[in-house]
């Protein structure tokens, strides 16, 4: 269902490091409470809603007749793939965001499938004539891993493909890491932007934005923050013409006011459900569903079952608590998956024995009812020989394995492969 | 002998009173860990499972004279908790908490590297010596004195690594679970280095997920210098790229950070990779048989 052509660090997005991303239009209103200036804009969710926007701004603000009219979805790319559109009048206005709000927006971040616009951004245009050359930059901040700090990372060449110029061109990127007691001292944000080549107002301007961008990720406990373009406009301002934000789930019980910004829509709704009774679910292309305890152990599953002729389904760590609501919760959602074949439960009894892992499967199994796909439950640890023997006399259809070598040929019985 | 800790080891428990705590505590002493005490600000001068609870760790490490403690404070108490205990004089902290904010242990991060103090975690299961010392929430009874060191990002993965070892009559030197968070205290690198110099360990099993680049250091580092058989592992081989937006993750990872990118480093460096967690176990058993056959 994800079929992306980056490569990415689904650990990071998964298990260890989550996040919640927020809307252009959320993001942009939470980085101007910092003072970092951003283009001007109002969100809609119709088309009336949308010439209404663009009237305030004409009005309140701006006194300019062009205007920006941008799909509100969870994915970068939009501009490519028809979500950003420039209208010159109200009456276009109205007319594209009639023709956007509803459209199935596709980008190469979004997959095949594309995304359903439901809000658009109104907002002002940036690029206007004036005195000076109107210069796109690229900027973020994010964890260098490998150092354990904050690293900003700002390009001159913004607008454009960034990580072909970072593969190819790396003397290209700007790379500033951030002291951890200190954090940004104000030689650090001249640096980056002398090394950007902004000079007069705009260099004062681009010290001034890093400074409060800086600010804004560290306060909001963002895992990442990025602003591709920032702009120099033709007066010298410079300005957040997109920006996208991750932040610290592990954070948001200190940000309530960020949390109200999630919005569900963009999310699997599979992998909502399954948030919702605590498991850790991420829906697959593949034929063969798996629950497991642990994220280590569930990626190690998915690759047992790949190496048995498989595809995984799906990746789901029921954590510590395999206790038969989860299993059954469990089992439905994977259930719920038209391609699956074969299920996997690979649970390895610590704390958590066996037997009542076992016990918790078939009490799960009685309570669907019938379920058309063999499952395989390979119990170790534990009382883990209880535990295979309840699963072998529940008169049910599902094996036991006790080894992972042992599990994996059954597998490959089951699918036929 | 061992890595981190062994018989010796005198143990506080932060977060004591706590129903984790409280819960694993127990467990530890019974396995045999010499639990000395705990910490629970506000609660000092009181009892608890026989052991005496004190409300600052420095008061505990003055009185008992321990030298590593184990951590299970709530996520946005934990980095204080850690900071808390670098400040007291102990030797080796292991944090067991999950879902601690990276801002905060960025922080926490900077003052133990500030100090003479290790930590383990956190996210992690926490470190075991067999028969010696268990300092976290493994199940002890999988484990068995002898000659591997274990060390990975996963828990119950480790457990399945530990299970095939004891299996194959092999049994662990010490088994780390170094935690699978964006900022962890020690490496892969860090404690390969450890069972390189410690003469019970005779083979290394290392077990890495996908993301990040601590198995691609720690494996250039063995190329050059490590004298003992290493297996590997890197889980996520099938792992579909993620949704994401923006650039920034893509650009400092520089396109590392897959299975088949860190497998093939792995390869490259001597360490026996396996495609399949099922044959973490004969896979070490035959690597120590081939390298005491070299050297025999």
């Amino acid at each position: 269902m994800h079929s992306l052509p980056e490569t990415f660090n689904f650990a990071k997005e998964k298990n260890q490091d989550p996040y919640m991303k927020l809307h252009e239009h959320q993001a942009k209103e939470v980085i101007s409470r910092f003072g970092v200036p951003i283009q001007l804009g109002k969100v809609a969710f119709s088309a009336e809603e949308a010439v209404e926007a663009a009237k305030n701004l004409y009005e309140n603000a701006t006194g300019k007749e062009w205007y920006v009219l941008k799909a509100q979805v969870h994915a970068g790319g939009r501009g490519k793939g028809g979500g950003v559109k420039l209208a010159k009048s109200l009456e276009e206005v109205k007319e594209k965001a009639s023709e956007m709000i509803g459209m199935k927006l596709v980008t190469h971040q979004t997959g095949p499938e594309g995304k359903l616009v439901s809000r658009l951004l109104i907002a002002q245009d940036m690029f206007y004539p004036g005195p000076s050359e109107i210069k796109e930059y690229y900027f973020s901040i994010t964890l260098d891993r490998v150092t354990g700090q904050n690293v900003i990372m700002a390009s001159s060449e913004g607008g454009v493909d960034i990580e072909e110029v970072a593969a190819h061109h790396p003397e290209k990127i700007v790379k500033e890491h951030i002291d951890r007691a200190v954090g940004l001292p104000g030689f650090q944000a001249r640096r980056i932007a002398f090394k950007l080549g902004f000079e007069g107002d705009g260099f004062k301007n681009a010290v001034k934005f890093i400074q409060k961008l800086y600010t804004a990720y560290e306060q909001c406990d963002c895992s990442m923050l990025e602003i591709n373009p920032m702009l120099k406009t033709s007066d010298d301002k410079v300005i957040a013409v997109d920006c996208k934000m991750d932040i610290d789930d592990n954070a948001l019980f200190r940000h309530k006011d960020l949390e109200a910004m999630r919005d569900l829509n963009e999310e699997d709704p599979l992998e909502v459900e399954a948030g919702a009774h605590n498991l850790n679910y991420i829906n697959l292309d593949g034929n063969v569903g798996c629950m497991v305890n642990g994220a280590g152990l569930a990626m190690a599953t998915m690759d047992v079952i790949k190496l048995s002729g498989g595809e995984p389904a799906n990746f789901l760590d029921v954590g510590g608590g395999a206790n038969p609501k989860t299993v059954e919760a469990g089992f439905r959602i994977i259930l719920k998956d038209p391609r699956v074949e074969a299920i996997l439960v690979n649970i390895f009894g610590g704390i958590v024995r066996c037997d009542r892992v076992a016990m918790g499967v078939v009490e799960a199994y009685k309570n669907i009812g019938e379920i058309n796909v063999p499952i395989i439950v390979r119990l170790q640890g534990t009382n883990a020989e209880e535990g295979a023997r309840i699963i072998d006399q529940s008169g049910l259809k599902v094996t036991s394995a006790i080894t992972l070598a042992e599990a994996a040929r059954k597998v490959k019985d089951a699918i036929g492969a | 002998m061992s890595i981190l800790v062994n018989s010796n080891s005198k143990v506080l428990v932060q977060g004591f009173t706590g129903a984790e705590g409280t819960f694993h505590a127990t467990q530890m002493i019974e396995y045999g860990t010499k639990v000395v005490g705990g910490v629970t600000p506000g609660k000092g001068g009181t009892q608890h499972l026989d052991l005496p609870v004190f409300n600052t760790m420095r008061e505990a490490v003055e009185t008992t004279g321990a030298d590593v403690s184990i951590i299970f404070v709530p996520p946005a108490f934990a980095a204080d908790a850690i900071m808390e205990a670098a400040d007291s004089g102990v030797s080796l902290i292991v944090t067991i908490t999950e879902g601690i904010p990276t801002r905060d242990m960025v922080y926490a991060k900077k003052y133990i590297d500030d100090r003479k103090v290790r930590m383990i975690g956190p996210n992690c299961p926490g470190v075991i010596t067999p028969g010696e010392c268990k300092l976290g929430i493994m199940p002890g009874f999988i484990h068995r004195p002898g000659s591997i060191g274990i060390l990975s990002r996963s828990g119950t993965l480790t457990y399945e690594a530990v299970d095939q070892v004891t299996k194959q009559g092999l049994g662990q030197s010490t088994c780390v679970g170094i935690g699978g968070d964006p900022i962890i205290g020690s490496t892969h690198l860090d404690i390969i280095k450890l069972f390189n110099e410690d003469p019970a360990t005779e083979g290394i099993i290392m077990i890495g997920e996908i993301g990040g680049s601590n198995e691609e250091i720690a494996a250039e580092w063995i190329k050059d210098n490590c004298k003992k058989p290493v297996v590997g592992f890197i889980a996520g081989q099938t792992a579909p790229p993620g949704r994401r937006m923006g650039h920034a993750g893509a650009i400092i990872s520089g396109g590392k950070g897959t299975a088949a990118a860190k497998m093939e480093v792995m390869a490259a460096c001597g360490i026996h990779v396996v495609a399949s967690p099922a044959d973490i176990g004969a896979t070490m058993a035959r690597a120590l048989e081939e390298s005491k056959k070299a050297h025999a």
